[in-house]
């Protein structure tokens, strides 16, 4: 029995599929709410000790990232290959770069001794302790999402070079397009939670 | 039928032989077989376990083993059992095996996708063996992994807590592989209201599945970086909330309550109309009862903790939710029972495990509204009470579900008839073991005695050695029922396509199905519990009754 590919269909899993991904966040905002509940004075100075410049670098690099994957979908469906690989590479490198700034921003927090159970979390207040406990398992687990993303772009391209992926069978370049927007999109909330608090 | 050749005969994707088409199998109904395969090895290891454990409890000091193998051992039986049996037992044998022939399709949506869950539930498996013999041991933990102590404690927990993230992983994929099978494959013919309802209650069970594991998912993470990092986020000293972790895990861990019940209420409601020659009462309110309970199930996890210390306020939300819960149960039970009025009842063995089922289960039910509503919580909390109450649901419920739907739907996996006389023995005397052994729990939990304890005061020995009593009845129950089902091999009578003058599409197929599930395009009936045309004349189960 063949029968056509349902992308519908497919589409649909991969929709649950990043649903519950947002869920699998849910739970650390749910911790996230509680403790800023808790102790709103110490987010807030915790905050101002992020490099917002840094901060603000990646989310414009995120968003641009996102835009240009978007724009390889619909060049892909046009059937610009060349175009399409561009736009595909320059999102790669923007996932890289975003990784890259990262890496300066954890160690510089590190070179301050602002680490878990580093001496200064561990001796300080409590409130510091927890902000900067979320803001590493936070940031953390999405710099592995953009690494997860970085790794289905890389993917896509490979499959789009070796003509596996083409205007009339491009899902896997979809729903990998699709995940780096979700990707973008819990860094859209984790910016502003982290970096802009108060 | 002689022409078509089972899906035992042809494999998928085509042309390949021996354990490779296996293991590399796209056929939904092998997978089916090799989750059976795997999960009858855990139930077995799990059941020993629990044996042994009531066995040491059977008097008073030490029996059999000392209280770190026993802590170990409470732990891995509820591990085992929850993760490795009664969570993926309904949906991923029989849900898988049954679901696409149902909805009057080939196969699930992502075939490839269903073989990645079962590798990732073998993983899953071997993660819990392996944690069982390198470093400190199994955790003590409990399956709940309480903290601080399961931050804090030297056994291998990280391990553990990552075998069972691996597990959600596995249930999260099906569920979502089910839901897309549910709306994508299904036959064009057959509307929402015309589909049976053991698939309806995986579709229900499939929503919790995505919903609620990523929240248990991530909570282990979070377990095993507290482990590797000592973060702090649950450790008041260092600004942490103990409670919240308690919150974050019964988010998942009770709403998993009813994915382990809804599909053996599908079960159920399959049974139950065949061997009653008669429509299911209430279609339409099994149906929403089902979706009823897969919401209101999601809302009330905090009464596991009316104790922790959490605000009144909540305390008194929680429990009025969980009374709520109580409603859609209820509307099933009394289908059913209404479904039995009047109708023309052949005992067998899947029907008769499905009275067990409404009984153990309205019992377990009964009992969780005396959990549910605070002032008596307060008293049995984290008692024997408890251990008798989820034993009554769970075991009561979804094994003897499990059971049924073994019974029920053998010859349609296999091709051959069983015997039914030892099947009604073993039937009975699970039943029977079952009381003995959970009943005096109710009782020791009355009396005040706290689950999970290593020892206990002279009172109670009388309770604790009547259910070792029963254990023992009880497992050998399960063994008859078992041994009996798999002599069935041996006997070799082949068994018709419609053995029991079922209704629903996986019995106009030959048994076992070809490997493409249906020779021609199915008929979709109206109603797919219509026995007009069957009557009300005895199915051929009665016919080879017991020879």
């Amino acid at each position: 029995m063949n029968r056509e590919i349902d992308t519908t269909g497919i589409k649909i899993g991969m929709w649950i599929f990043l649903y519950s991904e947002i869920i699998l966040f849910g739970g650390l905002f749910v911790l996230y709410a509680v403790y800023l509940h808790r102790y709103p004075q110490f987010f807030s100075e915790g905050g101002k000790e992020l490099d917002r410049i840094i901060g603000t670098l990646n989310t414009v690099i995120l968003l641009v990232s996102s835009f240009t994957v978007a724009s390889s979908v619909t060049a892909v469906q046009r059937g610009e290959k060349k175009k399409c690989a561009a736009l595909l590479l320059f999102s790669i490198l923007c996932g890289f770069g975003f990784l890259v700034n990262k890496y300066f921003e954890w160690g510089a927090k590190i070179d301050h001794g602002i680490y878990p159970n580093s001496e200064r979390l561990v001796n300080g207040e409590p409130g510091e302790n927890i902000f900067f406990g979320l803001y590493y398992l936070i940031t953390g687990l999405h710099g592995l999402h953009v690494i997860v993303g970085i790794v289905l772009l890389c993917l896509s391209l490979v499959l789009l070079l070796t003509g596996r992926v083409t205007a009339q069978r491009f899902t896997m370049l979809d729903n990998s397009g699709l995940y780096w927007h979700l990707v973008d999109l819990i860094w859209i909330f984790v910016f502003p939670l982290f970096y802009l608090v108060l | 039928m002689s022409e078509t050749h089972s899906f035992y005969e042809i494999s998928s994707p085509p042309g390949m032989t021996g354990i490779k088409s296996w293991l590399l199998t796209h056929d939904h109904k092998r997978l089916g077989l090799m989750y059976l395969a795997a999960i009858f090895f855990w139930f077995n290891v799990a059941m020993i376990l629990g044996l042994l454990i009531r066995t040491e409890l059977m008097s008073q000091g030490r029996t059999i083993m000392g209280p770190e193998l026993y802590n170990s051992f409470f732990t891995l039986h509820g591990v085992i059992m929850i993760f490795l049996f009664v969570i993926p037992g309904i949906p991923a044998i029989f849900g898988n095996f049954f679901l696409p022939i149902q909805l009057g399709t080939d196969d699930v949506f992502f075939p490839r996708l269903n073989l990645f869950s079962w590798y990732l539930f073998m993983f899953g498996g071997l993660f819990a063996i392996i944690s069982l013999f390198v470093g400190k041991g199994f955790p003590d933990t409990g399956w709940t992994f309480y903290v601080p102590f399961s931050i804090e404690v030297d056994t291998n927990v990280s391990l553990t807590v990552m075998a069972a993230f691996i597990l959600g992983m596995s249930s999260l994929l099906t569920g979502l592989n089910f839901v897309t099978t549910f709306h994508r494959m299904r036959d064009k013919s057959m509307g929402l209201m015309q589909i049976p309802l053991f698939t309806w209650s995986l579709y229900a069970t499939a929503w919790v599945q995505i919903l609620a594991t990523p929240v248990i998912s991530i909570t282990f993470v979070l377990v095993v970086m507290e482990r590797l990092l000592s973060i702090g986020l649950f450790d008041p000293a260092r600004g942490g909330d103990p409670i919240l972790y308690q919150h974050l895990f019964w988010m998942y861990s009770h709403p998993a309550v009813y994915i382990m019940i809804l599909p053996g209420m599908g079960v159920i409601s399959e049974i139950i109309p065949v061997f009653s020659r008669k429509s299911i009462f209430g279609y339409k309110a099994i149906v929403w009862s089902s979706m009823g309970i897969a919401i209101a199930g999601s809302l009330v996890w905090a009464h596991h903790m009316y104790t922790s210390g959490m605000s009144d306020v909540s305390v008194f939300v929680f429990s009025l939710l969980t009374f709520l819960v109580a409603i859609p149960s209820a509307v099933k039970v009394f289908s059913w029972v209404a479904t039995m009025y009047k109708g023309a009842i052949e005992m067998t063995p899947a029907l008769l495990l499905s009275l067990m089922f409404i009984y153990l289960f309205s019992v377990g039910g009964l009992t969780g509204l005396v959990l549910g509503s605070v002032g008596t919580n307060i008293h049995v909390h984290d008692t024997y009470f408890v251990v008798a109450h989820f034993h009554f649901v769970m075991f009561g419920g979804t094994g003897f579900a499990f059971f049924a739907a073994l019974h029920y739907w053998w010859p349609k996996m296999f091709g051959v008839m069983y015997r039914f006389r030892p099947a009604y023995v073993g039937a009975c005397l699970t039943a029977v073991g079952f009381l003995f052994h959970y009943v005096p729990m109710f009782i020791l939990g009355i009396q005040g005695m706290p689950r999970r304890y290593y020892d206990y005061l002279p009172q109670y020995e009388t309770g604790n050695f009547l259910a070792g009593f029963g254990g023992y009845l009880l497992c050998a129950g399960i063994v008859i029922m078992f041994a009996n089902l798999l002599m069935s091999f041996r006997q070799g009578v082949a068994a018709p396509a419609d053995p029991w003058g079922a209704t629903t599409l996986e019995w106009k197929v030959p048994s076992p199905p070809p490997v493409h599930n249906f020779v021609k395009q199915p008929d979709i009936m109206e109603f797919p519990y219509d026995f007009s045309g069957i009557g009300n004349q005895p199915g051929a189960g009665a016919r080879t009754g017991d020879r």
